[in-house]
């Protein structure tokens, strides 16, 4: 009985997490090796197994390495961005007094809670040609933000920055926040300048907490879908605007390839392996005791 | 140096929160000045219009409460069985323990987007296209990996001695479980339920996919799209379900926010 006990408990997780997230995960396997179409899924002609032909089809199109490359620019842009602001606001907050401080988290709070779907949809009437502010603070109306491919980019850019930093900059200031005050004291009454205080001080000793918040952020961003998929309407111009996520998507749903579009969903989730490897890694560092 | 500091943290604060001011002021606007070209950051005549027009007129009361449905039905499920498989993995010793621990957290990184592909067919063979049973299954499943892990700690953070005394005074199994643990760890369940409410209330992806022509069970983000119309977007009506949307949350992540840093850097260190 006591050794039945705790597969007892874990007995609904696995009811869920096997039908619901470990079977798709098989399928998903098991669809990228087969011509799964419109006509497949109607039933209208037999489903044929083609091997590695869908993954022979997606390396083989240039489009695939296009999007798979700024896939990989958009989210290490992120990933600078988001670190960037999260750690420079999180020194700011060790440094102000209470009411500003309140009023950061507050607004940074908010930031987090909204979601993905709103967040788009403000920024893109911010950044509308006609009726946004920007454009009327700016005083050039009538240009549009969303067509030049990387202007596009930089838009979506802020506005995932926007949702992502809050994290960061909460999780860094608790991190610094634990880091005994003697140490800093002593490193300042050393002479150094608050900038070299953070790099020589604060960055080595915060160093695991920063690596797990780097590869969230990677994990995160490499994923992103709601913003690119509603602000430029499905990956923008001809696609120009499409990463992985939505790549895939719309190849599945948009031309009903369903076959090759899981075969595209199969090599993200091998990258991610990857990445949730070093992840892994970095928690055992921590000293952590699984 | 230190009021540079402040004025710097106040303009970022301003910068930050403004795309929500923007949004609420932008709902309360009447139409004429949405569409003024002369635009201007507040409003002296506010109104309701857009707001009755998206509830009454476009079906939004109904999607709102769908989507209410979907978020609290999977907080109450993942809450109890997170709980549970929590208690599983540090209460006990058993073998694979670590393995399932590891594939807790490996489950965490799978793009849940690339499975749309084969959970849109899995949910069809169930009949649940257009349901929002449909919408429940899929985030309680994958709330579960996250929300697990995240009770992992405050499940550990209980000195076993407690469930001990309670033992050594003849309570049984159910009771320590339930009248002893669960009520120890509710500060947790209601940081991890903040996520899970937010993952199955903000889901846009899996709402668009599931429920294609249904509208009656349509949810609030995948509804939003209404608006967007090819030639002229209605930003009133658009402005004014965002804010719809985003009130809940807001309400839910400012009253548990020390819960949540809290458990999340518990979560992090973890």
């Amino acid at each position: 009985m006591r050794r039945a006990r705790p597969w007892l408990y874990l007995l609904p997780a696995a009811a869920v997490l096997v039908p619901l997230f470990g079977y798709p995960v098989y399928m998903l396997g098991l669809l990228s090796v087969f011509d799964y179409r419109q006509a497949q899924v109607s039933g209208g002609q037999p489903t044929t197994f083609v091997g590695a032909g869908n993954y022979a089809d997606v390396l083989g199109d240039p489009r695939f390495w296009q999007v798979l490359l700024q896939t990989v620019g958009f989210a290490a842009a992120l990933v600078v961005a988001t670190l960037a602001v999260g750690a420079a606001l999180a020194v700011l907050l060790t440094r102000v007094s209470p009411i500003p401080r309140a009023a950061l988290s507050l607004a940074a709070l908010g930031a987090w809670a909204a979601p993905a779907m709103t967040g788009s949809t403000v920024w893109m009437f911010l950044f509308d040609a006609d009726l946004g502010l920007v454009n009327q603070t700016l005083g050039i109306e009538g240009f549009n933000w969303f067509y030049d491919k990387w202007v596009t980019f930089g838009v979506v850019g802020a506005t995932v920055v926007w949702h992502s930093f809050p994290l960061v900059m909460l999780t860094l200031y608790a991190g610094i926040q634990a880091i005994p005050g003697s140490v800093l004291e002593a490193a300042s009454l050393d002479g150094a300048s608050a900038w070299h205080a953070f790099w020589r001080v604060m960055v080595p000793m915060l160093r695991p907490l920063i690596t797990i918040v780097v590869i969230q952020s990677i994990i995160w961003d490499f994923k992103i879908f709601t913003q690119i998929y509603v602000m430029t309407n499905g990956g923008g111009i001809a696609g120009q605007n499409s990463v992985l996520n939505v790549y895939a998507y719309q190849t599945a749903f948009g031309s009903s390839e369903y076959g090759l579009g899981s075969a595209i969903g199969v090599i993200m989730t091998l990258i991610l392996l990857v990445i949730t490897l070093f992840y892994i890694r970095a928690l055992y560092r921590t000293g952590e005791r699984l | 140096m230190r009021h540079v500091a402040n004025t710097v943290a106040l303009v970022v604060a301003f910068l930050t929160a403004f795309p929500l001011y923007w949004m609420v002021v932008s709902a309360l606007k009447p139409a004429g000045e949405i569409q003024s070209l002369d635009v201007k950051p507040w409003t002296l005549n506010p109104t309701l219009e857009h707001f009755t027009r998206v509830i009454t007129g476009e079906g939004f009361g109904r999607y709102f409460v769908n989507s209410a449905i979907v978020a609290l039905s999977v907080v109450v499920l993942s809450a109890l069985v997170a709980f549970l498989a929590a208690v599983a993995v540090t209460r006990f010793h058993f073998r694979f323990r670590t393995t399932v621990l590891i594939m807790f957290l490996i489950a965490q990184m799978v793009p849940v987007e690339a499975l749309t592909i084969p959970l849109f067919f899995v949910v069809r063979d169930l009949g649940l296209l257009n349901t929002l049973g449909s919408l429940v299954l899929v985030h309680l499943a994958f709330s579960l990996p996250f929300a697990i892990w995240m009770m992992r700690g405050f499940v550990a953070a209980v000195p076993e001695a407690l469930e001990e005394a309670a033992m050594i005074d003849g309570a049984g199994r159910a009771t320590i479980l339930w009248r002893v643990l669960f009520p120890l760890v509710a500060p947790g369940l209601v940081a991890t339920s903040v996520f899970s409410f937010i993952t199955a209330w903000n889901d846009f992806i899996f709402a668009r996919t599931f429920i294609i022509s249904a509208k009656d069970s349509q949810t609030l983000p995948a509804a939003l799209l209404v608006f967007f119309k090819p030639d002229e977007n209605d930003w009133g009506g658009i402005m004014a379900a965002s804010t719809l949307m985003t009130i809940p949350v807001l309400i839910f992540f400012v009253g548990v926010q020390r819960k949540l840093v809290s458990g999340l850097g518990g979560a992090i260190k973890d």
